[in-house]
């Protein structure tokens, strides 16, 4: 019982410390970035298209250590590029925290 | 005789209504002119007067257009719009309707109209495959699977109209190109090129039909194939255009259609580097490669060849640069603001439009003088389509 309290605790204050981790500006160019440009090969509702769904049940078997691989060193010999030289490992945690809430529609 | 009772929730359902165009606005006026904007966040469209730079319509209701491009009807009456999600739309240009809307896969990328006008096909992700369907009602008519093997299909790319009633595309997966021929519409005959080229990611055929292109993503080069040669099978041009120098992070793949094609030469991005590639297209032989700003995406010869527009991926979809086609250099750049999507130029080529997804606008230039023209409100604005694509091979 009192695992779940303290486990609900330490989610709720992960997920204030995450919101908390970057200003608002950056927040709003990493929405647009993964709504917009992760989008057109996604889907602007990232249910997929030339790169598969990245909706919170595609990353459901996914650990958060593949998605950032995926994601800052991209996959060779596909379409999906490294994106370390724009997004730092910060940035790319966050959007991934963004993808799994589900969050862009 | 007595006229009827309004019901309330008739009278209701009316002032609901009020925003959508009912049939009595249809337009009479020509439709030469008029060009559809794809919005690709809301699922809608504007529909566009050229001459007087100002909207006539906007529909809505056409599904998920993140990545959607279309055709114009024979008649230059209609515009087929195919969407993400499988979806493809018949929108009536001149009453500002959506009078068809089919799901016909789960996710598709293009489409082509054929050469007589009486078929649209459909280019498929999911399943891989190309459907085609009756240009009138939208009934499905064939259906191609890309199937490669007993356990593999593909993607469909690269989906074009080519003369004598086919259908060329290309398969990503399986590095083939096939020539399908919808004579008999019911069962298309279909001739495959296997081995042309790891992971073609888009086609284009010529103006005059003869020769389709695909770009590859997987190895520095293109694949050439002479429709006019019935045996021919696909030949490499500009092999190793990369010169062994790696290949830069690809943030948006290009795009290839027919308008690369200027006078004798033919410019296309090159993939995973900031340059223009020119290819003389009697030889087939490199002219020469044009470095510009960042990685290319749309490269677009004004219809005269005498110039050709070039946009780039992010993050550098700020920018646009002009090449003059006779000195094979960079003339002019412009700012147009982030997130340019798109380029279409006006059919004798005076004026050309972009649309700057971040600005939420569509920006016309006059393409003499670079000077801005107009503005015109679009929200997230990506595809541009004149109907002038009516009449023009694999447009």
């Amino acid at each position: 019982m009192c695992k779940r309290h303290l486990s609900a605790l330490g989610m709720w204050l992960s997920c204030v410390v995450w919101h908390g981790a970057f200003g608002d500006e950056r927040q709003q160019e990493l929405r647009y970035l993964l709504k917009h440009d992760c989008g057109s090969c996604h889907g602007l509702t990232l249910r997929g298209g030339l790169g598969p769904s990245l909706r919170p049940e595609a990353l459901a078997g996914k650990t958060d250590e593949m998605l950032l691989a995926v994601i800052l060193h991209g996959r060779p010999g596909t379409t999906m590029p490294p994106w370390k030289d724009l997004l730092s490992e910060e940035d790319a945690r966050w959007l991934v925290g963004l993808m799994r809430a589900g969050e862009v529609r | 005789m007595r006229c009827p009772g309004l019901g309330l929730a008739t009278i209701v359902a009316a002032f609901l209504c009020l925003p959508e165009i009912s049939a009595a606005e249809c337009l009479t006026r020509g439709t030469g002119d008029l060009g559809l904007v794809v919005e690709r966040a809301s699922g809608s469209v504007r529909i566009m007067d050229t001459t007087a730079r100002k909207e006539l319509f906007r529909v809505h209701g056409l599904g998920d257009l993140s990545h959607a491009s279309a055709v114009i009807s024979r008649d230059a009456r209609y515009a087929y719009v195919f969407g993400r999600d499988g979806g493809l739309s018949k929108v009536d240009l001149l009453c500002g309707q959506l009078v068809n809307r089919i799901v016909q896969a789960g996710n598709s990328v293009g489409g082509a109209i054929s050469q007589d006008g009486r078929l649209v096909a459909v280019s498929n992700y999911e399943p891989g495959g190309v459907k085609v369907f009756d240009a009138d009602d939208l009934e499905l008519v064939a259906d191609i699977p890309a199937v490669t093997g007993p356990n593999s299909s593909s993607k469909v790319v690269g989906l074009v109209d080519a003369p004598d009633q086919k259908f060329v595309f290309s398969l990503y997966n399986s590095g083939e190109v096939w020539v399908a021929d919808l004579s008999n519409r019911f069962a298309p005959a279909i001739k495959k090129l296997v081995n042309v080229g790891r992971q073609p990611y888009d086609g284009l055929i010529t103006p005059d039909g003869r020769f389709y292109i695909a770009g590859l993503f997987g190895e520095d080069g293109l694949a050439l194939l002479d429709l006019w040669q019935p045996d021919a099978t696909a030949r490499r041009i500009l092999n190793h255009y990369g010169r062994g120098e790696r290949q830069l992070p690809v943030y948006k793949m290009p795009h290839l259609e027919g308008w690369a094609i200027a006078g004798n030469q033919a410019f296309f991005p090159a993939v995973g580097h900031h340059r223009v590639l020119v290819v003389d297209t009697g030889s087939w032989l490199e002219v020469t490669q044009i470095p510009v700003y960042s990685q290319p995406v749309f490269v677009v010869a004004r219809p005269d060849g005498r110039y050709v527009w070039v946009n780039f991926a992010h993050p550098h979809n700020d920018t646009v640069q002009v090449i003059d086609t006779k000195t094979l250099q960079v003339v002019h750049t412009i700012k147009p603001g982030k997130g340019v999507m798109h380029m279409e130029f006006a059919p004798r080529g005076e004026e050309v439009w972009l649309s700057v997804r971040d600005k939420d606008e569509i920006q016309v230039y006059d393409t003499r003088t670079y000077e801005m023209l107009a503005t015109l409100k679009a929200e997230k604005p990506s595809g541009i389509f004149f109907t002038a694509r009516a009449h023009k091979i694999g447009l």
